[in-house]
């Protein structure tokens, strides 16, 4: 098994560093919103989780058209790793916003399409680890997995039209607010780079992170490897 | 060389490779005579959706002011539910005494015997729908029988069996299979579901606002016409190894 | 009719197959022979196209896997120790189902006539979950062959079988091979396929390690068995 790469350590100690630059950008050097006040502060890591999230899922998509076409299971460790992350980061992303839900929208949870979105492809790649776990020979699981995940990319955005269909009251803050939407403000321009910091810092941690949990499944594939070596 | 049977006396250079439709129809054609036979499927489903209405029926106490209004959501609930039944025997009967690999291992295109079970799948669910309906309007009083309303059942059904036949296909090959496929399913089938029910409702009322219906309407068609084509796409990469 | 060359098979991270080498003429009735686990299955599921190899070959009848599966698909019966038919419908049904997914042109007569030929007939309209295990063996070889191909596969057919059954199996299969399709047959069971195949391979540890025909034998498979199993 080969150490780790010297890139890694140092992307790892970036990362770190980025966290708490982010930390710092969102909780001191941004001023407190007017009318929501402190609690407005969740907004920056709420927006950055809920983009790490998407983006995990686009890359799962992404490998899964990679993997299906080339079947090589280094692209599956790719996926499964960017959903792993994925599925953590939407977690914590929905956590954020429920914490500033309450305040604002009197309330931990509303029907809303973006919360109701964001639960329902949390449900999607929990059965997507679960179908894995139903399979046994790598190559199905891989193709299986690849399949699934595909087919979640494209559910998703599906999901969240047809949800809005219904009326929203999520704050819309970058594009144009719907009039029902509470809880909207406009960024002054430390806010904004307070936000863009966030959402640069946890781009960079993704990449670390997945490419940390990429090197964790190909030692997973290597024992396996070599559990079947000592076995025959 | 030694004698062969009689039709097997000249090899023809070319054999004969039944086409798409062929194909598509001997899948139907077997589905349904399986089923003529022991009505296993069917009689399950429909038990089965009968329960659900039972259930709602007690659980939601439908007081005749509410019926209406949960009408849509009821249906389609049972409908989805007696629906993953359906599926699931149906992908397990191929599976159960390797008839998958016969299938396969026939001169014909994967995606012919996709479409074939899905055909037959929708079959049976919209027959379990047809006798459902009048059942659920002879309970609660309610007429039902609003072409509209039958359009999003076909529309509906179409999405949630194209969808439904390919993830069942995959959940049986799995150690988990039965338990499996409404995980999978359902939350990839909640569009379906959210707008089968809003048009369901739609049609419902007694006097029907097109203009409120259409954009479901036409949410359904575009819903079933993508995920058909993703099962297209994907099916192949099911079954091959 | 069957060619295959430096097959390799791997299920992840395991090699089953490791570089087979396997060629069959015309007309040859050759055993396959092996161990549990050897890789039998394995190896003619690739044959039969419902498995692609890692690497490697395949060729059967003059097309190739996996890119003229079709015209190799016609060509092909298989018979697996799973019986391949439904059974919640008759033994009849079961083969009008399999002729139409083959595209047979005359159904009908040819449907009789594998009746007849695996002494089925007069439970031809019997749903097969009745069918004892022996008589779904025998539908099933009906099955293999109803589209007349040139191929024929068999994985372990006597699996499961009584000795009456198995006994009606010998009978069946010496009818088919009188016919002159080219058979691959794997079994365990050296002495069912002593009387029926002209060449012996076997496979072990992922390779053919040897290979003989029956007159080069010497009546005696069994030394053979156990001098390539040794290496």
């Amino acid at each position: 098994m080969s150490t780790k790469p010297p890139l890694l350590k140092v992307l790892d100690l970036i990362s770190l560093a980025l966290l708490i630059a982010a930390a710092y950008m969102a909780l001191i050097y941004a001023p407190t919103e007017a009318s929501m006040g402190q609690v407005q502060r969740v907004f920056y890591f709420h927006v950055a989780t809920a983009w790490i999230g998407m983006l995990g899922f686009i890359v799962a998509g992404v490998t899964g058209i990679v993997y299906l076409r080339t079947q090589r299971l280094k692209w599956d460790i790719v996926e499964v790793a960017a959903v792993e992350i994925s599925l953590v980061f939407f977690f914590i992303a929905i956590v954020l916003g429920s914490i500033w839900a309450r305040p604002i929208w009197n309330t931990w949870w509303t029907w809303d399409p973006r919360l109701t979105t964001a639960a329902v492809t949390e449900l999607i790649y929990l059965a997507y680890f679960m179908l894995r776990q139903g399979v046994e020979d790598p190559e199905r699981r891989a193709r299986f997995g690849a399949i699934y995940a595909l087919v979640g990319a494209v559910s998703v955005p599906i999901t969240f039209m047809v949800i809005r269909l219904y009326r929203t009251i999520h704050p819309v803050v970058i594009g144009t607010p719907s009039a029902a939407a509470q809880g909207g403000f406009n960024m002054s321009s430390p806010m904004q780079t307070a936000f863009f910091f966030a959402i640069f810092a946890f781009t960079i941690i993704f990449i670390d992170l997945l490419w940390n949990r990429v090197r964790l499944g190909r030692f997973q594939q290597e024992v396996e490897d070599l559990k079947l070596r000592v076995i025959q | 060389m030694e004698p062969r049977l009689k039709s097997g006396k000249t090899a023809p250079a070319q054999r004969p490779q039944p086409g798409f439709v062929q194909t598509l129809f001997a899948v139907v054609w077997k589905d349904l005579t399986a089923e003529m036979r022991s009505r296993e499927l069917l009689s399950a489903m429909l038990v089965f959706a009968l329960l659900v209405i039972f259930i709602f029926n007690f659980a939601l106490e439908l007081a005749p002011s509410v019926r209406s209004e949960v009408t849509a959501g009821v249906l389609w609930v049972t409908f989805t539910f007696a629906g993953t039944l359906g599926l699931n025997r149906s992908m397990a009967m191929e599976k159960d005494r390797g008839c998958l690999d016969g299938l396969l291992l026939a001169p014909v295109e994967r995606s012919a015997i996709y479409f074939g079970k899905a055909v037959g799948n929708l079959t049976f669910i919209l027959i379990m729908a047809a006798i459902i309906l009048p059942l659920y309007a002879l309970f609660y009083g309610i007429n039902v029988f609003r072409p509209g309303l039958l359009l999003v059942i076909l529309l509906g059904s179409v999405g949630y069996t194209a969808i439904g036949t390919l993830l069942a296909t995959m959940a049986v090959q799995t150690r988990t299979r039965d338990v499996l496929l409404p995980i999978l399913l359902f939350p990839i089938t909640l569009p379906v579901l959210i707008a089968s029910v809003k048009a369901s409702s739609g049609f419902l009322e007694k006097a029907p606002d097109l203009s409120a219906i259409l954009p479901w309407l036409n949410f359904l068609i575009a819903y079933d016409i993508i995920f058909i084509a993703l099962a297209f796409m994907f099916f192949d990469y099911l079954v091959e190894e | 009719m069957i060619y295959a060359r430096k097959l390799v098979k791997r299920f992840g991270t395991k090699t089953v197959l490791r570089g087979i080498d396997f060629h069959v003429e015309r007309g040859e009735f050759v055993a396959l022979l092996g161990s549990n686990g050897a890789g039998k299955t394995t190896f003619l599921r690739i044959l039969a196209s419902l498995s692609r190899p890692s690497l490697g070959e395949v060729r059967l009848a003059g097309y190739s896997l996996p890119h003229q599966a079709a015209q190799v698909r016609a060509r092909l019966g298989f018979v697996s120790h799973q019986p391949l038919l439904y059974g919640d419908l008759s033994a009849e049904d079961n083969l009008r189902f399999y002729a139409r997914m083959y595209g047979l042109r005359k159904p009908e007569a040819r449907i009789a006539e594998v009746l007849d030929l695996t002494g089925l007939r007069v439970h031809r309209r019997e749903p097969v979950r009745t069918f004892s295990r022996g008589m779904q063996q025998r539908l099933s070889l009906g099955r293999a062959i109803l589209h007349d191909p040139d191929i024929l596969l068999f994985d372990e057919p006597y699996t499961g079988l009584d000795q009456d059954a198995a006994l009606m199996l010998d009978d069946l299969l010496a009818k088919i091979s009188a016919q002159g399709r080219t058979i691959v047959m794997t079994s365990h069971d050296l002495a069912r396929t002593e009387s029926l195949a002209t060449r012996f391979d076997i496979l072990a540890r992922g390779v053919i390690s040897a290979s003989a025909r029956r007159g080069e034998l010497g009546g005696n498979l069994l030394d053979f068995y156990k001098k390539a199993l040794a290496g």
